[in-house]
């Protein structure tokens, strides 16, 4: 059995030093990926995510902590030990990066040079990796002939030119519209099951973690403010940045903004309550239930299941309608059936 | 021929005069262009790596070529000329003539190809670099297979820039003494009052330039794949 870990940072700072101040990119940040891992890293430009994982194949030096990467420690590396390495680590970009004056051929084979291939190997390797990311027919095209998705294609075969163990996607799909990013996000995936290649996604869309990752860590302010698998994350959210990013992605933040514009009026028997369920919980008649025993009676506004690595996850903003008591009990009930009753608050509420 | 005879009395007269004197000027811009093309490559691309945040950033380095490259590009090449005649004068033995026009020449040139070279390097998208250091190149392969690759066209495109000036700057030395072209306008035609040798100096000079131009432009335009 080999390493678990693919890739371990430990304590990890990077502090910039500029001209009046110092900026710390990341802090103390300790991170496990393991071995075939989908890791998502989501948060807002400027957490640091960017900045943390070009640590781990050091294209950003980190100011301290261990790196460590299949077993290697990349600190202790000399620059031609490194630069082996990093030939282990692909990477792929937002704005692909490829070079304009070589044609798409020629972009894959780039990083094979002093692979020990001769001319024909390289020819060969370069055919296969078109051919696995779909574009075998454009190889003698240049990029500039390439729409945005098959630059990200390129870059894609590009990265896995040397048969590397890890790939990280620095925010490669924020740059494509939603029908490309859903295509290259399959690519990913599908690579990720055929080569086994531990991926490591950094996003600030949560919409391409749910669609991927099995994994999710949430950065702010250079910091892991919340990390676990991805069903955890989505059923039960800790920090306010996480439940933001959550809700945007299910759409209950527009859901509950979109309520609030039509001045709904609560009367003292009706409450507007979110119901959120994770796998066989969702498959109770609930909404039957609640009226059989309590007699409430639940007007669905807003509805939305997610299959997240095959467990359903489930939000329902409703207006239940019945006498306190009874609303009481409804709400216990619900908890009992392992559901999560929040009250909604609308956005005026919010903002008097 | 005898409206030309008419036009250029003179320069009927001259004819040996004049494929002489373009050929000490195609001397001239040839040797420049070798010897101050290869050390302004060099520099320029020392710039561009030792820059800070380049792939080899060292501050002394930079500061130092920096510097260096401005104090030259600020002196006007008629008093370089002058005041290098001691280098000239221990390099090539002596001060005047067509190979020691060569001397002030790349010194005057190279600078400027330095400057030109680094600006069409820095054009190179910083994303490029860093994808091909992420896929294990260092700084040669990034220098060889990526910075100069990739702004090939633009290289071309200063070069034909960096040749018209050494044309120019060819000119200017002939006057002092160095031969070619530039000599001949001067010296015989200005000096002289044979306006119709300078006109004619004008003439094969222009069409040197355009003909670098219009090559320059061709070659930069097939090898421009963006």
């Amino acid at each position: 059995m080999k390493l678990d870990a693919m890739i371990k940072l430990q304590h990890v700072d990077v502090t910039f030093n500029q001209q009046h101040r110092t900026v710390k990119a990341v802090r103390d940040v300790s991170l496990t990926v393991n071995r075939g891992d989908i890791y998502g890293i989501v948060g807002y430009s400027g957490a640091g995510k960017s900045t943390l994982v070009r640590v781990i194949n050091r294209l950003q030096e980190p100011t301290a902590g261990q790196v460590e990467v299949n077993g290697q420690n990349m600190l202790a590396l000399t620059n031609k030990q490194l630069r082996h390495a990093r030939t282990k680590i692909g990477m792929i970009f937002q704005h692909f990066n490829l070079m304009n004056q070589r044609t798409i051929a020629d972009n894959v084979a780039y990083p094979l040079k002093g692979s020990g291939l001769d001319k024909a190997a390289r020819e060969a390797k370069v055919a296969h990796l078109l051919e696995l990311v779909g574009l075998a027919d454009q190889a003698q095209g240049y990029p500039a002939q390439l729409s945005g998705g098959q630059k990200q294609r390129v870059a894609i075969a590009r990265a896995l030119a040397n048969d590397p163990e890890v790939l990280i996607s620095d925010e490669a799909t924020s740059a494509l519209d939603p029908k490309t990013t859903g295509a290259i996000l399959a690519l990913l995936k599908e690579l990720n099951e055929q080569l086994g290649v531990t991926i490591v996604l950094i996003t600030h869309e949560m919409d391409a973690v749910k669609e991927i990752c099995n994994k999710v860590a949430v950065m702010e302010d250079g910091q892991i403010i919340e990390r676990g698998s991805l069903l955890q994350i989505f059923s039960q959210p800790k920090q306010p940045l996480t439940k933001d990013f959550i809700n945007t992605s299910t759409q209950v933040n527009q859901a509950i903004e979109k309520i609030s514009q039509q001045a709904l009026t609560l009367s003292d028997t009706q409450r507007l309550i979110h119901l959120e369920y994770v796998g066989t919980a969702a498959d109770a008649p609930l909404i039957t239930e609640l009226y059989k025993r309590y007699g409430v009676v639940s007007n669905i506004l807003y509805g939305n299941v997610e299959i997240l690595q095959g467990t359903p996850l489930g939000n329902l903003i409703v207006v239940m309608t019945g006498d306190q008591a009874n609303l009481d009990d409804a709400l216990n009930y619900c908890q009992q059936q392992q559901i999560h009753v929040s009250p909604v608050k609308l956005k005026q509420e919010v903002a008097q | 021929m005898n409206w030309f005879a008419h036009y250029f009395p003179n320069v009927v007269t001259m004819k040996a005069d004049f494929v002489t004197a373009t050929g000490e000027t195609l001397y001239m811009v040839a040797i420049t262009a070798i010897v101050a093309g290869v050390i302004g490559m060099a520099m320029g691309i020392t710039l561009v790596v030792t820059a800070p945040g380049g792939i080899l950033a060292n501050r002394l380095v930079y500061n130092l070529l920096d510097k260096l490259v401005n104090l030259f590009r600020s002196i006007p090449f008629v008093i370089l000329l002058a005041v290098i005649a001691p280098v000239t004068r221990l390099i090539v033995g002596t001060a005047i003539g067509t190979t020691a026009a060569i001397v002030p020449l790349i010194v005057g040139a190279a600078p400027f190809y330095a400057r030109q070279v680094q600006n069409a390097l820095v054009e190179v998208d910083r994303g490029i670099i860093e994808a091909a250091q992420a896929v294990g190149s260092g700084p040669v392969a990034l220098v060889f297979r990526v910075y100069l690759r990739e702004s090939c066209s633009e290289l071309i495109r200063v070069s034909v820039v960096t040749l018209i000036s050494i044309i120019d700057l060819t000119a200017m030395a002939g006057a002092v003494g160095g031969g070619g072209l530039g000599n001949l306008a001067i010296i015989i035609g200005y000096d002289r009052f044979e306006t119709d040798v300078t006109v004619m100096a004008l003439i094969i000079i222009l069409a040197l330039v355009f003909l670098v131009q219009m090559i320059g432009d061709w070659l930069a335009r097939r090898t421009n794949h963006a």
